[in-house]
């Protein structure tokens, strides 16, 4: 059990690391714009990079 | 709902359009129906630049449509080559090596599609670094290299896909809101991660193990607690001193102390082997209050768009006109440069940028943002104009006679100012409850603390602790609050922008609802509403000629003769006040005021309201087309619905002629007075406020500006100016005027919720506090009580929100 020791600030070690990287994200601005990024992902804007082949003979077996 | 076979959408825009469309534009190898030249011009620069993905993408309409706002035009144009001056530019683009970086406000952003499609638009853009559009506050974010392109390619880009923009440099508030919003997620990070490990460590001290790990349990729990009670509960600390400073109770002093007491009660018996110790009871109770405001906040900061102030009213550059009197030799000068006594020269398209005379030129300008005068005014040398409006036609020289405070724009904002000081304050009654409850709160817990601990109970602390956490107003300081926060979201959906807090809590209170006509019962422009023909010719054909003369003028009447065909018509002049001639088929056409379209004395046709103008050519008159103001479709069901109501409706409006007497018979409206000023306006409300009326004011211009301040509640229209849309409390942004109903609906919805709200937290405290006082509640069980009971509460709240789509629905089918 003694192990505890150890582990337990090995975990608030890892705590503040954690929160000390996410004041830099927030500082950065990641959290600026909490709408937009969850509507942008379901545009799919990447038709280009979609394998016409495959998608075509997905149809043909609707 | 289904629609006659002779009508169809835009496909662009989603205006009705009346018989076959004239335009198309192919997307997808389909040619969709357009209502107008300017959605074709839109939905063509979509599909060229590869983003027809936009119209499958799209939830909502554009708001802007490109008909009623023609900026794409050639005068604007000229207005955006302005923004490549240094004098405009030092104002708000930040230089580094060859590289610029500026933020621009983006006007008409109706859904997420429309910042996918103006981010990619100009990304697309060569010499474009990067752009990101925040959805939040509808800033976009550019940075460019100048080598590449300059910004008014950026900024004709954007008007290009049917969108406005202006400049944008944060000011002093703007900066401290961006502030505080990082500080609340952090500190909320903090206490979410502190929570979660500390109740970890909660655990096995519940489930009882060996004495030396207890304690060290105990200790890390202690550093873990630390930060988030000087981080993260620090804003509850300060306001609690702040509110014991000016001797007024709040939740901030019953939570403060609780966190305070369980935490210095927790470190004690840490130090000193105790029987309990509170840790993660602090930490959850710090995270749920503070995610409770956190919410609040955002819902607060998400009107920011009225933090994207004014500097689209008034230019803020000018040409000042040099000895030699060209166009090509003028300053470009920054708007506080001018002086007294400079001349300047106005481009057609441009606004005014201070009070002055007009030395040279004719034109007509249009003062509706002042006046509410849709009508453009003819002004010629020696007439006086005013800074913030905008000229229409031609160039024009004016002496500056007052800038700055002086001008007459800042007489508004003063009068304005003052309105909102006099403006009559509201008790709210959550607050009024809430700090006599906390009162009573500390006068219980500390006789409970005092009965115990003469009783000799070694636990008479953590009693008094339960009693403070269990009676903890914190359902009743949700209560209020994410009521609010619900309501306000369903009415930001349905159309409506709350973005003062005691909006909803008044209009339960409203007795009287009073309108500006002007762009605000009616649309604010002209639309063609009767021809009558005096040849043998086809109206169609009659409309069509007008289009064609009037096919590249920027002119309100202009814009009324849209919609129709263009035919041959060569030679077109225009003539500044007076109206338009053209060749057609070999013969002269005039359009314009009647004795500019025929030489000959001509009888005018009979009507009440509205412009008549003529068409003739050489032989005599064609035809008279009468133009006026429209009627919004929803005013007259939103009298009627207001009157079932039993609210008074008044109109007030600043224009002297009988078409409001017109439009106030048409929709149902007895008391109206015209020809009112501002001053007679802010006047007429404080006579009905102090009669004892709560009066909602509806308005849209300048000159409404003084007059929403000093109502209790105002309410700009989606088209209103940028002062009285920054001043008002609320702001419709989809022009449909029921809404307003749904507001009162929703906002007594909204005062029942609070009220259940409230019993359920009094019902629940009256409960948990004798139990707690008898020394039955532990301080965690306390915890949790108060989290379910706020749990409740939120979820009550929420309700709100649901019912909304249902009463949507049904208005969508009165409005079809």
């Amino acid at each position: 059990m003694d192990i505890i020791y150890v582990l337990v600030p090995l975990s608030i070690l890892l705590i503040a690391i954690a929160i000390f990287v996410f004041s830099w994200a927030v500082k950065g601005g990641q959290f600026d714009d909490l709408d937009s990024p969850a509507h942008k992902i379901l545009f799919d804007d990447d038709e280009h990079l979609i394998n016409k082949k495959k998608s075509s003979t997905s149809e043909k077996n609707d | 709902m289904s629609q006659a076979p002779d009508q169809c959408p835009c496909f662009h825009c989603g205006e009705i359009i009346k018989g076959t469309p004239q335009w198309h534009a192919h997307i997808d190898d389909i040619a969709q129906p357009m209502c107008c030249p300017g959605c074709k011009a839109v939905a063509e620069t979509i599909v060229a630049s590869g983003l027809k993905d936009y119209y499958r993408h799209r939830t909502n309409l554009p708001e802007l449509s490109p008909a009623e706002d023609d900026s794409t035009d050639l005068a604007a144009r000229d207005t955006l080559t302005l923004y490549d001056s240094d004098a405009m530019q030092r104002r708000f683009v930040a230089h580094t090596q060859d590289k610029a970086e500026a933020t621009l406000v983006i006007d008409g952003i109706s859904c997420a599609a429309c910042a996918w499609l103006i981010e990619h638009r100009v990304n697309q853009l060569l010499g474009v670094e990067k752009a990101t559009l925040n959805l939040s506050n509808h800033r976009l974010v550019v940075s460019w290299d100048e080598k590449d392109i300059r910004l008014s390619q950026i900024f004709e880009a954007i008007y290009r896909l049917g969108y406005k923009a202006a400049p944008f440099s944060a000011t002093a508030d703007d900066d401290q809101r961006q502030r505080e919003s990082k500080k609340a997620i952090k500190r909320l990070a903090v206490a979410g991660i502190g929570m979660m490990q500390v109740m970890m460590m909660a655990v096995p001290i519940y489930a009882g193990m060996a004495e030396q790990y207890e304690i060290f349990m105990r200790f890390t729990s202690l550093i873990m607690t630390t930060p988030v009670v000087l981080y993260s509960a620090k804003p509850f600390f300060d306001a609690a001193i702040r509110d014991l400073k000016s001797r007024h109770l709040t939740m901030d002093v019953p939570v403060s102390l609780a966190i305070l007491l369980a935490f210095t009660a927790s470190i004690w018996s840490t130090f000193n082997q105790g029987v309990e110790v509170y840790f993660d009871s602090v930490c959850m109770f710090t995270f749920l209050l503070l995610l409770g405001r956190f919410m609040e906040m955002r819902a607060r900061h998400r009107m920011g768009k009225a933090g994207n102030n004014l500097m689209t009213l008034l230019p803020t550059v000018a040409y000042r006109v040099n000895q030699s009197n060209t166009t090509a030799d003028d300053d470009i000068i920054p708007a506080e440069d001018i002086h007294v006594d400079d001349h300047l020269r106005i481009k057609p398209g441009q606004p005014i940028p201070a009070d002055g005379v007009v030395i040279d030129g004719h034109s007509s300008v249009d003062e509706a943002a002042l006046t509410g005068e849709y009508v453009p005014i003819t002004k010629s040398a020696g007439d006086a104009l005013i800074g913030g409006t905008i000229n229409v036609e031609s160039p024009l020289v004016m002496r500056v006679t007052a800038t700055g405070a002086e001008a007459q724009l800042s007489t508004i904002v003063r009068l304005m100012d003052r309105a909102q000081q006099e403006k009559p304050r509201i008790a709210l009654l959550a607050d009024s409850i809430a700090s006599r409850f906390v009162a009573a709160v500390l006068v219980v817990s500390a006789s409970v603390f005092g009965y115990w601990f003469f009783q000799g109970n070694d636990h008479a602390f953590f009693i008094a602790l339960s009693v403070l956490v269990v009676t903890c107003p914190c359902a009743l300081s949700l209560a209020t609050p994410t009521a609010l926060t619900a309501a306000t979201a369903a009415l930001r959906e349905s159309g409506l922008l709350i973005s003062k807090g005691h909006v909803l809590e008044t209009l339960t209170q409203v007795t009287r609802v009073v309108f500006d006509k002007t762009g605000t019962l009616t649309l604010g422009r002209l639309t063609l509403e009767e021809v009558t023909s005096c040849s043998e010719l086809d109206t169609k054909i009659l409309c069509d000629l007008v289009a064609s003369l009037e096919a590249h003028a920027t002119h309100p009447i202009a814009k009324a003769f849209r919609q129709f065909n263009r035919l041959d018509v060569t030679d077109i002049q225009h003539h500044p006040s007076q109206g338009v001639s053209g060749r057609w088929q070999g013969r002269e056409i005039r359009f314009g005021r009647p004795d500019f379209a025929c030489a000959k004395t001509v009888e005018y046709p009979q009507s009440e309201t509205g412009q008549w103008l003529l068409l003739a050519d050489d032989n005599g008159p064609m035809a008279w087309f009468l133009l006026d103001d429209s009627i919004r479709r929803s005013s007259a069901p939103l009298i009627a619905a207001l009157k079932q109501r039993g609210i008074q409706v008044s109109l007030l409006t600043g224009d002297p002629g009988n078409s409001a007497a017109h439009v106030a018979g048409e929709i149902g409206i007895s008391d109206f007075s015209i020809g009112l000023s501002p001053e007679d306006k802010l006047e007429r409300v404080r006579a009905w406020q102090s009669a004892g009326d709560t009066v909602l004011m509806v308005g849209d211009g300048i000159n409404d500006v003084p007059v929403l301040a000093g109502a209790d509640i105002s309410l700009a229209v989606s088209e209103a100016s940028d002062l009285a849309k920054t001043n008002a409390d609320t702001l419709l942004t989809s022009g449909q005027l029921n809404v307003i109903v749904e507001a009162i609906d929703k906002a007594s919805a909204t005062r029942n919720v609070i009220r259940q709200n409230i019993a359920w937290s009094l019902i629940y405290n009256l409960i948990a506090l004798p139990l707690a006082a008898a020394g039955l509640v532990p301080p965690w069980a306390a915890a949790i009580g108060m989290s379910f009971s706020s749990l409740l509460v939120v979820l009550n709240a929420l309700r709100l929100t649901r019912h909304n789509k249902s009463i949507r629905l049904k208005h969508n089918r009165q409005e079809t």
